[in-house]
């Protein structure tokens, strides 16, 4: 310290001094002359003009008071008095942050802490950012001690004043000190919105760097959030264990160092390091030796520990989600695996590093947390290659009693990389086991099945002979072409085969037969195949993916041309439009049966031009020629036509997703011109005047509802019909009735066709039903008059909303018919745009002589109400009071959209 | 000070014969009073001479509380209580209550019928004792007395262990017993509010371990069983009768349950069906998912587990069966052994840690081949597994449970002195706060700062209203004027005239008078009117008046001059102010000290 004085008496300018500042702050100074090299400091702090130096004098001051054993409580008062007279806003910062930790050296002395408090509230009003930001972190960490009862209050007032500063920087500093004081709260619910506001200020500022308490470093905002909130994975209260889960999901931004810590635990056992199961079943694979029976005490501890490097107390993000996923109550368990996949799916490094622990949650006691880890699992499976070990442990989960786990599992396999020949085989042996427990599998283990060998057809080569019982000199017996179990095994082998031309090499001749029959009978699992000495049917099978690719937008681009060869229709008299229509219809739906990704939209087109082909043959009808008496038969035909495009723009409005304003205006249209097409036809054959009075009016009602939802659209429908009708809108309004039909013929015939404009995507509602097959010649016999639980399986592709919308229908024999309205809980939702019915139906009826079949089939049920309802939420509620339709206006109906299904049955006479 | 002292009996620095005396706010208090198992002579219970020499502990100890049922911390219950001799209440939650006796009963039969000790507790004693003993509800507070108070936190560890929060005014004790802060399939994690007692008393088992997750160990322990019935192989599995049996139990069922397996498991029968009757009733001390699902199904009602019976062991088939007891040393659990070892498709699982000396400990260190009495040799071929299924708090478990409860001082029992060490290390490190570990007989004092609540008369606060100033605000501390009476144990602030009322005395008035010495060379009345002008213009807002008897009043404060006998210009100023004028007298006396200014006319 002597020698620190005479260099700063022999400084004679500021740079000198600040070099032999610089110098002596890397020497190390012993805890007794502490004090005396504070006093020189603070003689040279009031002599010096310099800032820089002043500044450098503060930050060491700060320094020197967190050497061990010194106690700086009698430097508080010094640095207090510099702080008054001191006018350089950044030496003032500069000292405050000394205070700071002063402050944090004290934690037990009341005096001081009052004192630094009420220095800090008076530079608060300090102009420059630096310095208020130091007082608010200085007031925040003060406050933080409890027996501070009267201060505290004061100090939270004091800090929340400044959420209002003009400067954020002071705004971020006020919240944190708050927020980060909250944390430790008594109360839950305090904690909970702590956890949520330091969660929103990370957000906010995930790159502002933040210094740590006590020590010198600095860490970006986000991250240290992201260490607290992983600190409340551990609180007293489920209620926060379960906020804290959550929110560390959704950090995304905090940085991989901190996050792999999450999953850190340092076991030791009797002071010793011990490795956790996962590193030992990593090692032991690594070493090549697999499923070695556990000794006693292989996990004994190798290492002695240093107990000084033993931390106890997790700091910050250490082993949050490792208590996380060990929690008590199944939310917490939840939250943390759901935080798990979100993390790990914006981080490849971190999904490999928690697959051990996801794996484990398979073996949860709860059947809803294994359900969500195995979904995780399968979320951010394209990270990730399974180790054999760890697939054994996946596999083990297919013997699961829970339908629902194994088709998760099912689900999952389809998109997992594995590693090794064996991995394959591995899971071949264990699919085949549980489809031989679960016969009901069938299905979701094929198509698993079909995922796993296309995936891995290198793996699956080798394994090919064994898999096919093959053998080079001996013909083996041919296997049973109904054995599941071998269909399996076919789909495996020739999904691989796809891509791995070598493959067929290895056929024996009846596995060339039944590739031919399984290409039939199960066309979506077996791909087509270039066999040797077989012909393609050309432009059957797409065979190679490659040219399939490009066949998309090639298929694209015919589709929009089909379309805008229609456009060229001028209106729907023209000559030669019939039979243009006629062949578009069918070009276009050949082309959504070759090209499965364009169905939807193909399907789509196809129904709105058979629309726009019905109306058009009405209209062609020869019946406008003649007298009203001699058309009555032409008559039946148009009315047929008109009711059939009513239906037809029903299931084009609902049966499809994706669809935009602009379709459903179009959908609309067509609807329109179809209610147009009745109304004349009506006026036509019906005598009197009341009902066609009564029934014009309705139409003009439809016109203005039509004109009032689809405001932003009319302009795209140029010299449509409605366009030609509200043309003549003061016309009509004030015209009878005879005469608006009259108007409304001609318009009708000289509209011209309204392009359609496809969107980005459509997709076709559909359903399938998987249960019962209705191959059944066994009928279900049952006790009249008692009831028969039918089990349903069914899959919905692309239905939204299915617990409200989808119905099962059940025909009788006899013309009755039941509609069943299934359990919400009866729906499962294993993939998007996917859902899943499994439900029973009862079935009833009176005795029957002998079995016979009844129709089973799934309805698609819709109302206009909300239909409309949604167009005009479209449309902002810019005139919602009268925006609702007349309830009279609301059509409700329901579209078959699935395949019926026959099932047997055969209700017996009670016996008596 | 007030102190709070402890002294554990036993489980000081050691595990086993927990027994520790709490002294808090003058009442005696016992927490736990087990046996040592490592023990057979007088060694195996808590020297009760330390609390009297003779007679009975009746009067010594205000109550008794057991934390569970394990012998270790109840073991010596009805020798305390029936044999040295105490009648007071003694405090179990209620599956404590339940299962206790029918541990204490099979302890006694062992002891006594067994190894032919005498001298020992009878069954008719076990009854008595049961029968002075209250049962606890979680999170109930019980009023043991008018001060004392108890309420008890779920603690996990075995089915109705609790953790006791003993309260005597402001001043608490929390004592952990023995706890597990991580869930197993059958109970959950302990937990406590945050209750700031003034010392924490935990165990410390595993002070020193920080154990791996319960999942793999669970799931390897799954899977071997699993791949030991599919290859058609018999697994035993010795327990003993109460706690991790019944872990195992819920986790081979709901297995069961899930994968649809249908080879039989067997629980040897006698103490453990009764202990599962107990487990099925006291479901509101099991899990969450127990818990949520016991309407529909109690867990503890198993459907794949049935009773053993002898026979059943030559049964061709795979199947699991528990014996007890855990170590392989005797019983049921050694004669299956010796049915099974010579198949190496059959496998015995040890879940838990065996005595040197024993079988178990023998194949557990590999022995393959065993010697039995009669010279006989049991070829061991059947596979040996050990699975570690352990319901103690790690050390970052006990860390937790400090962190909930932020205690002022900690205290460690239960466990040894090298590994305590370690741990009140890191405690004192992290948490900056005292940590103790005190030995058996050895006695930590802690001293507390408790608030003590003062009653005040309505009177009193109505004067202090009345005198204005800010409203009163609860957060701050505020000064007032009153006389603190303490009579019989309470404490009264009453104002001082009714205190006098109160205690029948006289009142006295305490005037202090004082001269002050004063140059001025006018005559006294002049000099006296200069000090009444003078005071006026000093002190405003205060009373003065100047009397006809030659005297100036300022409020109750009296001033007179008079001239000294030697120089008349030196007066001599006499104020006289009575005790409740302190301040402004001390104030004048000052200020006339100063000499009065010369622009006075």
């Amino acid at each position: 310290s002597a020698a620190l004085h005479v260099d700063l008496c022999k400084a004679t300018n500021s740079t000198d001094a600040l070099q032999y500042l610089l110098q002596f702050a890397r020497k190390p100074v012993e805890a007794e002359s502490v004090e005396g090299v504070v006093r020189i400091l603070l003689e040279h702090y009031y002599k010096e003009t310099d800032t820089s130096v002043r500044l450098k004098i503060a930050s060491l001051l700060g320094l020197l008071s967190k050497t061990q054993g010194f106690r700086p409580d009698c430097i508080v008062d010094d640095i207090i008095n510099t702080l008054c007279n001191e006018k350089s806003h950044q030496v003032l910062a500069q000292l405050l942050d000394t205070l700071l930790v002063v402050g944090t050296e004290l934690p037990d002395s009341p005096a001081v802490r009052q004192r630094l408090v009420q220095v800090s509230c008076k530079h608060l009003s300090d102009t420059y950012f630096g310095v208020r930001n130091k007082c608010l972190q200085l007031l925040g960490c003060v406050g933080t001690w409890k027996d501070t009862l009267g201060l505290l209050r004061d100090v939270q007032s004091i800090i929340s004043d400044y959420f209002g500063d003009q400067d954020p920087r002071v705004r971020t500093a006020a919240l944190k000190a708050m927020a980060c004081r909250l944390l430790s709260d008594d109360y839950e619910q305090v904690r909970s919105a702590a956890v949520q506001m330091v969660w929103v200020l990370s957000q906010l500022y995930p790159e502002s760097i933040v210094p740590i308490p006590s020590s010198n470093e600095e860490i970006r905002l986000v991250d240290d959030a992201f260490g607290k909130i992983s600190h409340m994975v551990s609180d007293g209260s489920w209620m926060v264990r379960v906020q804290a889960a959550k929110t560390l999901g959704s950090m995304l931004q905090v940085s991989p160092h901190f996050l792999e810590q999450t999953l850190d635990k340092k076991l030791m056992s009797d002071l010793r390091r011990k490795r956790t199961a996962h590193e030992r079943a990593k090692e032991l694979f690594a070493s090549g030796e697999f499923s070695s029976g556990r000794k006693w005490a292989d996990d004994a501890p190798k290492e002695k520990l240093d107990t000084n490097t033993v931390n106890l107390i997790a700091s910050g993000a250490c082993g949050a989600f490792v208590h996380g996923l060990e929690d008590e109550m199944f939310e917490v368990r939840i939250a943390a695996v759901e935080a798990l996949c979100q993390l790990a799916r914006s981080s490849p490094t971190f999904a490999e590093k928690c697959l051990d622990f996801l794996v484990d949650m398979f073996n949860d006691e709860i059947e809803e947390v294994r359900l969500q880890s195995i979904h995780v699992l399968r979320q951010i499976s394209t990270h990730i290659t399974l180790r054999e070990d760890q697939l054994d442990t996946v596999l083990a989960v297919l013997e699961d009693s829970s339908r629902d786990i194994r088709e998760a599992l099912h689900e999952l396999l389809c998109y997992t990389n594995v590693s090794t020949k064996e991995c394959i085989q591995l899971a071949l042996l264990e699919l085949l086991k549980n489809l031989n427990k679960y016969p009901t599998d069938r299905n979701s283990v094929w198509k698993c099945l079909k995922f796993l060998g296309s995936r891995h057809p290198t793996l699956v080569l080798p394994l090919v002979p064994e898999l096919l019982s093959t053998h080079p000199y001996f013909d083996t017996p041919e296997p049973d072409m109904d054995d599941p179990a071998y269909i399996a095994v076919l789909v495996l082998v020739f999904n691989a085969a796809k891509s791995c031309p070598t493959m067929p090499a290895l056929f024996s001749d009846h596995t060339f037969r039944h590739y031919a029959y399984l290409r039939d009978s199960l066309s979506h699992l077996v791909p087509p195949l270039r066999l040797p000495g077989r012909k393609q049917v050309l432009g059957l099978d797409p065979v190679d993916s490659g040219s399939a690719s490009g066949s998309v937008e090639s298929a694209q681009l015919f589709l929009q041309q089909s379309l805008n060869r229609i456009s060229t229709i001028q209106n729907l008299e023209a000559p030669g439009a019939q039979d243009l229509l006629n062949f578009t219809i069918r070009d276009v739906q050949r082309l959504g049966h070759l090209q499965t990704q364009l169905s939807g939209a193909a399907d789509f087109c196809a129904t709105y031009l058979r629309c726009q082909l019905l109306l058009m043959k009405a209209l062609q009808e020869k019946l406008w020629n003649m007298a009203v008496p001699l058309c009555l038969k032409q008559n039946v035909t148009a009315t047929a036509a008109a009711r059939q495009i009513l239906e037809e723009t029903y299931k084009l409005e609902f049966l499809y997703g994706g669809l935009e304003n602009r379709q459903i205006a179009t959908i609309h249209h067509v609807r329109l011109q179809a209610k147009a097409l009745q109304l004349i036809l009506s006026a036509r054959t019906r005598q009197g005047l009341d009902p066609l009075i009564s029934s014009c009016e309705k139409f003009l009602q439809e016109i203005e509802a039509f004109q009032r939802s689809f405001l932003t659209e009319l302009p795209h429908l140029h010299d449509s019909f409605v366009d030609k009708l509200l043309e003549l809108k003061p016309r009509i309004s004030a015209c009878s009735s005879v005469e608006l039909v009259k108007i409304l013929q001609t318009t009708l015939r000289q509209s011209g066709l309204l392009q359609l404009r496809l969107p980005e995507q459509i997709h076709r509602a559909t359903a399938t039903i998987i249960e019962p097959t209705g191959e059944s010649d066994n009928p279900l016999r049952f006790t009249s008059g008692l009831v028969v639980a039918l089990d349903i399986d069914a899959t919905l592709e692309h239905v939204q909303d299915p617990q409200n919308t989808v119905k099962v229908q059940v025909l009788y024999p006899d013309g009755q018919s039941h509609v069943i309205h299934p359990k919400p809980g009866d729906f499962r939702k294993p993939g998007a745009d996917r859902h899943r019915l499994i439900t029973q139906v009862y079935l009833s009826h009176t005795a029957w002589t002998e079995p016979s079949q009844i129709e089973v089939r799934l309805l698609l049920s819709y109302s206009s109400a909300s239909s409309s309802l949604s167009s005009s939420k479209h449309l902002g509620w810019s005139d919602s009071s009268d925006g609702l339709q007349s309830p009279e206006a609301v059509v409700e109906g329901t579209i078959p959209f699935s395949k019926p299904v026959k099932v047997f049955i055969m209700p017996k006479p009670a016996r008596r | 000070m007030p102190e709070i002292k402890v002294t554990p009996l036993g489980a000081g620095q050691d595990v086993g014969r927990s027994c520790i005396l709490v002294s808090i706010g003058g009442k005696n208090i016992m927490l736990d009073c087990g046996m040592h198992m490592g023990y057979n002579d007088d060694r195996r219970f808590p020297d009760f001479s330390y609390i009297t020499q003779n007679g009975r502990l009746t009067e010594f100890l205000d109550c008794v509380i057991i934390s569970h049922f394990h012998l270790d911390h109840c073991g010596a219950l009805p020798y305390m209580s029936e044999m040295v001799g105490y009648d007071g209440p003694i405090y179990m939650t209620h599956p404590t209550k339940a299962i206790c006796p029918i541990l204490l009963e099979d302890f006694r039969k062992i002891t006594v019928d067994k190894k032919g000790e005498t001298n020992f507790f009878t069954s008719q004693m076990i009854k008595d004792c049961m029968k002075k003993v209250i049962p606890l509800n979680l999170h109930q507070t019980v009023q043991v007395d008018d001060e004392l108070e108890i309420k008890a936190y779920y603690a996990g560890h075995v089915l109705g262990a609790a953790m006791v929060h003993i309260k005597v005014g402001s001043e608490s004790v929390v004592y952990t017993g023995d706890y597990n802060m991580t869930p197993d399939r059958h109970l959950g994690a302990a937990w406590i509010d945050k209750c700031r007692p003034d010392i924490l008393i935990s165990e410390s088992t595993y002070a020193t371990t920080i154990r791996d997750s319960k999942r793999c160990r669970e799931r390897d322990f799954l899977k071997k069983v699993h791949e030991s019935i599919e290859r058609g192989g018999k697994v035993l599995i010795p327990v003993f009768a109460l706690g991790r049996a019944q872990e195992l139990c819920i986790l081979l069922e709901t297995f069961w349950e899930r994968m649809n397996l249908k080879a039989p498991i067997y629980f040897s029968t006698g103490l453990t069906e009764k202990a599962n009757h107990y487990y099925k009733l006291f479901i509101t001390w099991t899990n969450q998912k127990i818990r949520k699902t016991f309407v529909q199904r109690n867990m503890f009602e198993f459907k794949h587990i049935k009773a053993f019976d002898r026979s059943y062991a030559d049964n061709p088939g795979p199947m699991v069966v528990f014996a007890t007891p855990g170590m392989l040393h005797a019983g049921q659990s050694l004669q299956i052994f010796k049915k099974w070892a010579g198949n190496e498709k059959n496998m015995v699982i040890m879940p838990g840690y065996c005595v040197q000396g024993t079988i178990g400990h023998k194949i557990l260190n590999g022995q393959r081949k065993l010697e039995m009495e009669g010279r006989a040799t049991l070829d061991v071929k059947l596979q040996v597994e050990y699975m570690s299924f352990s319901a103690h708090a790690d050390a970052k478990g006990i860390m937790q449970l400090i962190r909930m409860a932020e205690p002022r001082n900690m205290l460690l029992v239960h466990g040894e002195a090298v590994k305590m060490e370690f741990l009140k290390g890191k405690i004192e490190q992290e948490f900056s706060i005292n940590c103790y570990m005190p030995a058996n007989g050895e006695t930590t004092t802690v001293t507390t700062n408790p608030s003590v609540p003062v009653d005040i008369s309505l009177n009193l606060l109505k004067r202090e209203m009345a005198l204005g100033g800010p409203l009163p605000d609860p957060k701050k501390p505020r000064t007032m004027h009153g006389t603190l009476i303490m009579k019989e144990n309470s404490l009264k602030l009453v104002s001082s005239e009714q205190a006098l009322k109160e205690l029948g005395l006289n009142e006295h008035q305490l005037r202090f008078t004082c001269r002050v010495q004063l140059q001025d060379p006018h005559s006294d009345p002049d000099t006296l009117h200069r000090i009444y002008t003078h005071l006026k213009s000093v002190l405003k807002g205060y009373t003065i008046q100047h009397l006809p008897d030659g005297t100036v009043m300022v409020e109750s404060i009296v001033i007179k001059v008079s001239s000294s006998a030697e120089d008349p210009n030196t007066k001599v100023l006499l104020l006289s102010w009575s005790y409740q004028d302190e301040d402004l007298g001390s104030f004048l006396s000052n200020l006339l000290k100063k000499g009065l200014p010369s622009g006075l006319c």
